[in-house]
């Protein structure tokens, strides 16, 4: 890409993945969620790869990295959805954390933390499924 | 209110069918996404920004995926001529005619039973089922969320939740699976 989309870029993308990330832990307070943010940050890597490009070495160990951290946050989920039961509770999904006043950052219980997980799954989720498109053209082409 | 619906409706519609009719693959991937930039516009005017942030992120991302692909691949499967009919055979013969009327009469049967079902339905935005009237009014109390559509999906809805992201690491796999080249060419080379 010419050095002026390289420019914008730089400048762009961080303030994009901040935004995504402002977006997933307001979810609870502000429209958005885990699913809006994770988009907005993969959409962030998205960018940095389509500009600058890399080899295919880089890009597999990133797409390990992103498909790993994709695992462990579904994993994540699971466990916090289960966290209850092991707690004595006996409800799948129960909000066993105080749930503070209402309009507040630190509120709601475990939601903030569902929100974080499904935020980081959906962002390796698309970023892996972009890089396994992009390396598969690399290979095709040499 | 429901006329802007209609109108952007009516406009999606032809972005839809012109699509299926563009010469070029970019153009028609271009009238594919005035179909979900318009359900932006209606999720905004039907008073639901999460779906609307959430549509307009992944149209973004597909849009630039999608147009990244198309400009790699071949462009030259469009330029033939599509065959619409044989030669020798007239146009309107008891085929063409059948198909019409076919269509036409399954249009005003569905028509007919629309106009029936929604005869009785309260006007666009108006909730009747009691479900929606419990979560409206108990939800912030019972979950401590001030986003009621958060805590809708994360509490009452977890179930649902799941199993989107469980669709989603599905996808993935499947993705992974499928484009892994290596793996399978050294498989083919040990046997």
């Amino acid at each position: 890409m010419s050095p002026i989309v390289k420019k914008v870029t730089q400048l762009v993308s961080g303030i994009i993945f901040l935004y995504g990330i402002y977006i997933i832990l307001h979810g609870h307070l502000t429209p958005g969620g885990g699913f809006a943010g994770g988009a907005i940050l993969a959409g962030s890597f998205i960018l940095l790869v389509l500009a600058f490009g890399s080899d295919v070495l880089r890009l597999r160990t990133k797409e390990e990295g992103s498909s790993l951290t994709e695992s462990l946050a579904i994993l994540a989920f699971v466990l916090m959805a289960t966290m209850a039961m092991l707690l004595g509770t006996k409800i799948f999904f129960s909000n066993f954390l105080p749930k503070g006043h209402i309009g507040e950052l630190i509120s709601a219980g475990v939601i903030p933390l569902y929100n974080i997980a499904v935020g980081i799954e959906v962002a390796a989720a698309l970023f892996t499924i972009f890089l396994a498109l992009v390396i598969y053209k690399e290979e095709i082409t040499k | 209110m429901e006329i802007t619906l209609s109108i952007l409706l009516v406009f999606m519609i032809v972005g839809a069918v012109y699509a299926l009719f563009a010469k070029d693959l970019l153009s028609a991937l271009i009238s594919c996404g005035i179909v979900g930039y318009g359900l932006v516009i209606c999720f905004l005017l039907l008073k639901a920004p999460d779906l609307a942030i959430v549509q307009i992120v992944v149209e973004t991302i597909t849009l630039v995926i999608m147009v990244a692909v198309i400009l790699d691949s071949t462009r030259k499967d469009l330029k033939e001529n599509i065959v619409i009919r044989e030669k020798g055979i007239p146009f309107i013969n008891a085929r063409y005619v059948f198909n019409v009327l076919t269509v036409v009469v399954l249009t005003l049967f569905f028509l007919f039973f629309f106009n029936q079902a929604i005869d009785r339905l309260e006007p666009l935005g108006q909730h009747v089922t009691r479900m929606a009237t419990g979560y409206i009014e108990n939800a912030a109390e019972k979950t401590g969320s001030a986003n009621l559509v958060t805590g809708i999906i994360f509490d009452f809805r977890g179930y649902d939740t799941l199993g989107e992201a469980t669709i989603l690491f599905t996808a993935v796999m499947g993705v992974l699976t499928i484009l892994r080249l290596k793996g399978r060419k050294e498989q083919v080379n040990g046997e």
